[in-house]
């Protein structure tokens, strides 16, 4: 096969991971209620609680709002990453994971694409997350929004390989509310998606370095960083090497018969 | 094309599923793949297809080896599933061309090879339908219109009639013979229902993972000495024909 041949089927996989999304779109806004949610009412009632002091990439006090808006927007795309991935093996996606297995083109590369398409229609999620935010006087830099985008890739890559590791190899996280309660929450709490980190290490010091070692952390601190066009290369070192470390995995060890793509019962 | 399956075992932790399955699927030719429920039937589809890795054993096509060339294989395989494969939120064209994507087909070949099958298969008209709005049999032809976009040259098709009625599942058998003919496209359709079967069909009575019969089915009849397949099958694998 020829690169000819990986960008038919990269634009393919794209194309139609857009056509679903438009024939879902009233889910994509449902989807969208959960962030606004914290944004709108979480942040309003905890602002008094949790002050933000002056932390980089921020040069000056900001509002509670603010400073997890970056951490909303990657929720948006851990829930979804997640889901897309889980679905992909599970339930919604199986007849259409079986065509894409079908594809002469490596398995890693449809895969990763398949990954990086579904990341890219949650990033479009996030544009309008940032886009309401910004009415609730969020207002990052308008080049933030650009800078932002490279963050977002990467973080939905990663949480969407991770997705599929725990879908092909934890078959007791089966369904969408064991993986919320077992992968799901514990990344998004133990981060600094909600509060700085040195809030949690003045709380308890082995909860701060739990978040210090959860992905999601950098993740989300390599998109607030990006927003406000700054440079992070801890936080996106990290995201990356863990992005390509959950990848390699996910799609080195990806069987078909360890997941219901091959419904086995059948033979 | 020649298609060489050669030794294949398989098994489900301490499940015996396939034992030592050889054959040869001649060119051009419609082979049936017989066996009763549970016989292994999905379990080697999904080996051909890779859905399976290969434990023991290889498939080879035209000489190429599946295990060492997937890639190369593929290319030449067409596959329709027992279970619907088809995207329901999308129209039937747009599930034609997202397969011809995966195959790595530019986007102007792939609307002019889908207009050509959807032509073919008497499906023009349905082709900006979402495919949810589609009965089963057409449903059915969708699929294997897409399974040959890529001109494969053999077409795997894996008890394609299940939850069609009589008339449809009459309608398909006709159809897909009518591409082997026309075509010279290799056909390898597995099912637990023998009225799908003729005489003249190439014959491979699968049974609790082993090959018991491969030939012409009037030879094996003869062979066997039954007057009918109904009666041969029944006679080799002791179950009653559907």
């Amino acid at each position: 096969m020829k690169p000819v041949h990986y960008w038919h089927c990269f634009v393919g996989i794209q194309v139609r991971e857009w056509l679903r999304f438009w024939q879902q779109r009233t889910r994509f806004f449902s989807a969208l209620v959960r962030p606004l949610l914290w944004l709108v009412v979480f942040a309003a009632g905890f602002r008094a609680v949790l002050g933000v002091s002056i932390i980089p990439p921020y040069q000056t006090y900001i509002t509670y709002e603010t400073y997890i808006a970056p951490g909303l927007c990657g929720m948006i795309v851990l829930f979804n990453s997640m889901q897309g991935a889980l679905s992909m093996v599970y339930d919604r996606e199986l007849g259409s994971m079986r065509v894409l297995l079908m594809s002469p083109l490596p398995r890693p590369f449809l895969l990763v694409t398949k990954l990086l398409s579904m990341g890219i229609v949650s990033i479009g999620q996030v544009y309008v997350f940032l886009l309401v935010a910004r009415l609730l006087d969020v207002e990052p830099p308008a080049w933030g929004y650009l800078a932002v985008l490279p963050a977002l890739l990467l973080a939905s890559l990663m949480l969407g390989a991770l997705g599929l590791l725990i879908a092909t190899w934890i078959k007791q996280l089966e369904n969408f509310a064991g993986v919320m309660n077992f992968v799901i929450f514990p990344m998004f709490f133990l981060s600094s998606a909600l509060y700085p980190l040195w809030k949690m290490q003045e709380a308890s010091p082995w909860l701060y370095w739990l978040c210090q070692f959860n992905p999601f952390t950098h993740a989300v601190e390599a998109i607030r960083f990006a927003l406000y066009l700054q440079w992070n290369p801890q936080a996106f070192g990290i995201t990356a090497a863990v992005t390509l470390v959950l990848a390699g995995l996910a799609t080195a060890g990806f069987r078909p018969q360890r997941t219901k793509i091959l419904d086995t019962k059948t033979a | 094309m020649t298609i060489e399956a050669r030794n294949i075992g398989f098994r489900y932790g301490s499940k015996q599923v396939l034992t030592e399955v050889s054959f040869t699927l001649a060119a051009g030719r419609f082979h049936a793949l017989l066996g009763p429920n549970g016989a292994g039937k999905s379990t080697l589809f999904g080996l051909m297809t890779r859905l399976l890795a290969l434990q023991t054993g290889d498939l080879f096509l035209d000489g190429q080896s599946l295990r060492k060339q997937p890639a190369d294989a593929m290319r030449h395989i067409g596959v329709v599933f027992q279970q619907n494969a088809l995207d329901l939120d999308l129209t039937v064209r747009q599930n034609l061309l997202y397969h011809a994507a995966l195959h790595g087909l530019s986007r102007k070949e792939a609307r002019l090879r889908s207009d050509r099958e959807l032509e073919r298969f008497a499906l023009a008209e349905r082709a900006n339908d979402p495919v949810r709005l589609l009965n089963g049999g057409h449903r059915r032809r969708v699929e294997i219109a897409r399974a040959l976009l890529h001109h494969p040259t053999l077409l795997l098709l894996d008890e394609p009639t299940v939850g069609l009625d009589v008339a449809s599942r009459a309608a398909l058998n006709s159809h897909v013979r009518k591409l082997c003919a026309e075509d010279g496209l290799t056909v390898l359709w597995a099912t637990h229902l023998i009225e799908e079967v003729q005489p003249e069909d190439r014959v491979l009575i699968l049974h609790e993972g082993v090959l018991l019969a491969n030939g012409e089915g009037q030879a094996l009849c003869d062979h066997e000495g039954q007057p009918d397949l109904a009666t041969t099958f029944h006679a080799l694998t002791g179950a009653g024909s559907s």
